[in-house]
């Protein structure tokens, strides 16, 4: 069976939730072999394990993990020239794509992003499903040259178990990277017990319709009530009410989560370009013609500050119980 | 300093945008064209670089069809000093793999110490060509920056990462892409449109750069689509109109749905 390098991505030793994510979607190809760059494998292993990695190759060699990007991608090369895999998964993150990119040029392969399903061809070459254009066009496309490189966006597809032996395996680089540029500080953004943003299993944004930064607060509230991720529209971070980073949509993050609460948001295209394939869409509004609410599951037209805090109650009571 | 900012126009992105039958390109003819929006953040940080270095010089440089030509007079009229434009009929339907050959061809031919991109263009939003064209070029990739300082030779970033942010360090010549919200880009004055109208902009044919034509267009593409149709509408869903009892229905809903 041919190998799949999988990219881990991971935190302070903990596997991240879109690596066990790839690792399934590997196993539909051949088998999976997990990259792990920097500390922590010994600890990841057992989840890597769980989620049915054939092997784990480690490369923990600051040579790889001090520098943006480039010796990733030098190492990924370096593993197709040696084991022919049949395919690369990398995680849709900015990070994870430049390194697809990257890698594409080393190894003259044709590299597909941002895929939201992965399945296997008429012969059995990887078929990526891909939402553009703000979610308005579906696109099946495919790799024609060298091997194929796709950055799957997180939340994709459901991680099933399948239990594999994840054998340890050390790498080195070879060579220099000499023109790399260095990571001299990483710092990590106070999210509180919040879920990341692209990885969230629920994402809850707020609009202009929360009025002010302090009207905002509530759909913290409301994330907090779920286990949630917040997000926000553009117009909430034009305004300043919330951070930037936070941004779902055109210009900002594009998150598919299993479920996305529109709150107070209309549903411009370019928002709807970064939550339209999220698996279910509840929208509050209180307009009636929003668009969002041709999208959404379930939809409550009326003030969001009045829906709410009765959602919040009915949500704790349902916790007591 | 020679700072080249790389710039894609691209359709509205409040127009309806498709894909054209024929080949599963994007139909770019029958839409109006606008600078990438996150490119014209990459304009003005070229610019105030050039500010803070005096006898720099920024030019634009777009691969496109005729009509990008608009598109680069609209950074000419916010301040670049002059542009290439790389023009060729066989470019069209370039994949990431030739579009980023294709410019570092151009790129090693009029020379740069310092290339900034947008951290990804609206319509293709791949979010890959700072990090190709540093590969091809061989200089450090220096990507996804909020903040830019330059000290001499020595360029120091903070560069966005998914949980927060990263310090990086790097010498020129570099590749650097920005992200939305590095500075807010300046409009163009009248005195500035005016004075674009006699800034030089220089053309090129595949030609004229040295490129490979079996390397590019779609012939050359290392990707292909295999098929596409508009996304299916969702199916509609409940909608409920508030009569004092919205947020418990929600709750009812989330908690048929097993989320609570």
């Amino acid at each position: 069976m041919p190998e799949v390098l999988v990219l881990a991505e991971h935190e302070r030793g903990e596997v991240k939730k879109v690596t066990a994510e790839l690792i399934t979607l590997a196993r539909r190809f051949g088998e999976a072999s997990v990259v792990w760059t920097g500390a922590g494998a010994d600890e990841g292993r057992a989840r890597l394990a769980e989620f049915g990695a054939a092997r784990v190759y480690v490369a923990d060699d600051p040579a790889v993990t001090d520098f943006v990007v480039a010796p990733v991608a030098a190492l990924l090369a370096q593993l197709i020239a040696e084991k022919t895999p049949s395919l690369v998964l990398i995680a849709g993150t900015g990070q994870g794509k430049e390194i697809a990119g990257r890698l594409a040029v080393k190894a003259d392969s044709g590299v597909l992003t941002d895929a939201v399903d992965l399945v296997p061809g008429a012969s059995g070459e990887p078929v990526a499903e891909q939402s553009v254009f703000g979610g308005s066009t579906v696109v099946h496309s495919r790799v024609k040259r060298g091997t194929p490189i796709v950055a799957v966006r997180p939340n994709a597809v459901s991680a099933v178990a399948e239990a594999g032996s994840a054998e340890l395996v050390p790498v080195s680089l070879d060579g220099e990277s000499a023109s790399a540029a260095r990571i001299t500080e990483r710092v990590v953004a106070e999210r509180g017990e919040r879920p990341e943003l692209t990885e969230a299993s629920i994402v809850v944004s707020g609009g202009r319709g929360t009025g002010s930064a302090e009207g905002f607060g509530i759909i913290e509230q409301l994330a907090d009530a779920l286990g949630a991720a917040v997000g926000a529209s553009r117009a909430v971070t034009d305004a300043g009410w919330y951070p930037h980073q936070f941004q779902v949509g055109q210009t900002g993050k594009t998150v598919s989560p299993q479920l996305y609460m529109a709150i107070g948001i209309s549903g411009a295209i370019q928002h709807r370009a970064g939550m339209q394939t999220s698996k279910t869409i509840i929208a509050v509004n209180k307009d009636p013609e929003a668009p969002i609410f041709e999208l959404a599951d379930f939809g409550v037209v009326g003030d969001l500050f009045k829906v709410l805090p009765q959602l919040m109650e009915e949500i704790g009571k349902r916790k007591d119980l | 300093m020679n700072i080249v900012v790389c710039m894609k126009q691209v359709p509205d992105t409040a127009s309806e945008r498709q894909l054209k039958a024929a080949d599963s390109t994007l139909d770019r003819a029958s839409l109006d064209g606008v600078v990438n929006e996150l490119d014209e953040y990459a304009v003005e940080e070229a610019l105030r670089i050039a500010e803070a270095n005096p006898g720099s010089a920024v030019t634009v440089l777009s691969m496109g069809p005729e009509k990008a030509g608009e598109s680069i007079r609209k950074e000419l009229a916010r301040g670049a000093d002059k542009a290439v434009h790389l023009q060729d009929d066989v470019l069209a339907g370039s994949d990431a793999l030739g579009t980023s050959y294709a410019l570092a061809k151009v790129l090693e031919q009029i020379g740069f110490d310092l290339v900034i991109c947008g951290s990804e263009s609206t319509d293709a939003r791949m979010g890959v060509m700072a990090a190709m064209l540093a590969e091809r070029l061989g200089v450090a990739q220096v990507s996804l920056a909020s903040k830019v300082d330059i000290s001499g030779t020595s360029l120091t970033v903070r560069r966005v990462s998914d949980d927060g942010y990263h310090t990086v360090e790097a010498s020129l010549p570099a590749v650097i892409s920005v992200v939305e919200k590095i500075n807010e880009p300046r409009y163009p004055s009248f005195k500035g449109i005016m004075a674009a109208k006699k800034k030089p902009v220089t053309t090129m044919s595949l030609a004229d750069a040295g490129i490979d034509a079996s390397l590019v267009g779609l012939a050359g593409a290392g990707t292909e689509v295999a098929d596409f149709e508009k996304t299916p509408p969702r199916q509609a869903g409940t909608i409920v109109k508030d009569e004092g009892d919205g947020g418990s229905k929600a709750a009812e809903y989330l908690a048929s749905r097993k989320f609570i």
